[in-house]
């Protein structure tokens, strides 16, 4: 029993990215994404080192989230058109394993070239080097916290007409507050304090939404196939 | 083996059927029947579990299948409309997927010789036309031989002859196996004659 639920969700986490692997520009454009939005800000408001220094941990977590937003309305639709999640729901695992690997597979599409490209953007802001560690840290446990939650609006929109306007007003509340954590780790340590405290409240909601979310997710989405 | 109860199903707002109920006993061939629209994707749906009745319930060996889930899940093989094949996998990829996903993973070999009895060729799906996606789609069954039950719906579709002639001999092996089969077709098969019909537009 256990063996099958292993073994299904390793096959589904190299099916999408053997998919994803198959369709690179659907990565290229959720990082390009990340890239431009974080890019446009150095230029709008002008190159004052002070005042970049201060908005960059803001700036580069508020483009995280719209670029790992951007792809989540593919989570579930790809699957969904061609009869797939039909098959995934009858599948010998459950579909809250189902989610989960698809919603790991989805961050590291989505999530993971954020954490690596990160520093490269904090660059731009003059942002100290010893702060790219805290950056890239906060963004690796933070993503993926918004790919699970990020799952769950996925699996309620499918399907829908305006499906993607609605998926951005129903998920991006829910994000704030890893955009607080996330950010507030980054200024923490810039005023030259321990982000642990902040760090440590993202690693316990990715562990606290990586249990429950991907369990709601799947009842939303077997009311969303029916 | 598999029992429905005054299966009822109710899709935006007008009841397609009510009081369908029947048994289905091992080796038995059962076709559903009716107009377009009358409701006989939503019952296949319904006895999969994939869709819920607004009334009566459908029970496998005795106990309902709400309550069986994945363990019912894993008993049956559920051929939908839509082909279940990814575009970009080839079809060898897809029906290695499909199977470990089932819990039942294959050796390389099964899946070839299953693909090439059905005169697949190794190219990503989407370079397929629609009989060879469907092809894919019904390699499946072949590779599923001794899952006691098999819901179709439309395997003829799209199918020439000689793979509907094809599939029929599957069909009849798993019925002879001592397997169950419900389908659903708007092409006269040659299998039909032996099938016992429900009709929806009856219900």
């Amino acid at each position: 029993m256990l063996a099958h639920v292993i073994t299904a969700a390793r096959t589904l986490i190299w099916r999408d990215l053997l998919l994803a692997l198959r369709r690179r520009s659907d990565i290229a454009t959720a990082l390009l994404f990340f890239i431009i939005v974080s890019s446009l800000f150095p230029l709008g408001v002008g190159a004052e080192p002070n005042l970049l220094r201060a908005i960059a941990p803001g700036v580069i977590w508020v483009a995280a989230l719209l670029s790992s937003m951007l792809s989540l309305g593919r989570l579930f639709a790809g699957d969904y058109a061609d009869g797939t999640l039909e098959q995934l729901m009858l599948g010998a695992a459950p579909l809250g394993v189902v989610v989960a690997a698809k919603s790991f597979a989805h961050w590291v599409v989505s999530g993971l070239p954020l954490v690596l490209m990160a520093p490269v953007i904090a660059l731009q802001y003059d942002v100290a080097a010893p702060l790219y560690g805290v950056l890239a840290l906060s963004l690796l446990l933070g993503t993926p916290v918004l790919s699970i939650i990020g799952a769950i609006g996925a699996a309620l929109t499918l399907g829908l007409r305006g499906g993607g306007v609605l998926l951005s007003l129903l998920v991006l509340p829910l994000y704030v507050p890893v955009l607080i954590l996330g950010a507030g780790a980054v200024d923490m340590a810039a005023a030259g304090l321990s982000p642990a405290g902040q760090l440590e409240l993202l690693a316990a909601m990715l562990i606290v939404a990586a249990a429950f979310a991907p369990w709601a997710a799947a009842a939303a989405l077997r009311i969303s196939a029916e | 083996m598999l029992e429905a109860g005054e299966l009822e199903c109710e899709r935006g707002g007008r009841t397609l059927f009510r009081g369908v109920s029947f048994t289905l006993a091992s080796g038995e061939l059962l076709r559903l029947a009716g107009p377009n629209g009358s409701g006989k994707t939503s019952l296949l749906r319904i006895l999969c579990g994939l869709l819920t009745p607004s009334q009566g319930e459908v029970r496998w060996r005795g106990v309902p299948i709400r309550r069986l889930a994945e363990e019912y899940s894993r008993q049956l093989v559920y051929l939908g409309h839509a082909s279940a094949v990814k575009d970009d996998l080839t079809p060898c990829e897809n029906l290695e997927v499909a199977c470990r996903l089932m819990g039942s993973p294959q050796p390389k070999e099964a899946l070839g010789s299953a693909l090439s009895a059905l005169a697949v060729p190794d190219l990503p799906v989407r370079k397929l036309s629609q009989g060879q996606r469907r092809r894919a789609a019904l390699a499946r069954l072949l590779v599923a031989q001794g899952v006691p039950l098999w819901l179709l719906d439309e395997p003829f579709a799209a199918l020439d002859a000689g793979a509907i002639a094809y599939t029929e001999g599957l069909i009849a092996r798993q019925l002879e196996a001592g397997g169950s089969v419900v389908y659903t077709t708007h092409q006269p098969a040659a299998i039909d004659t032996s099938a016992r019909v429900i009709d929806l537009a009856a219900h």
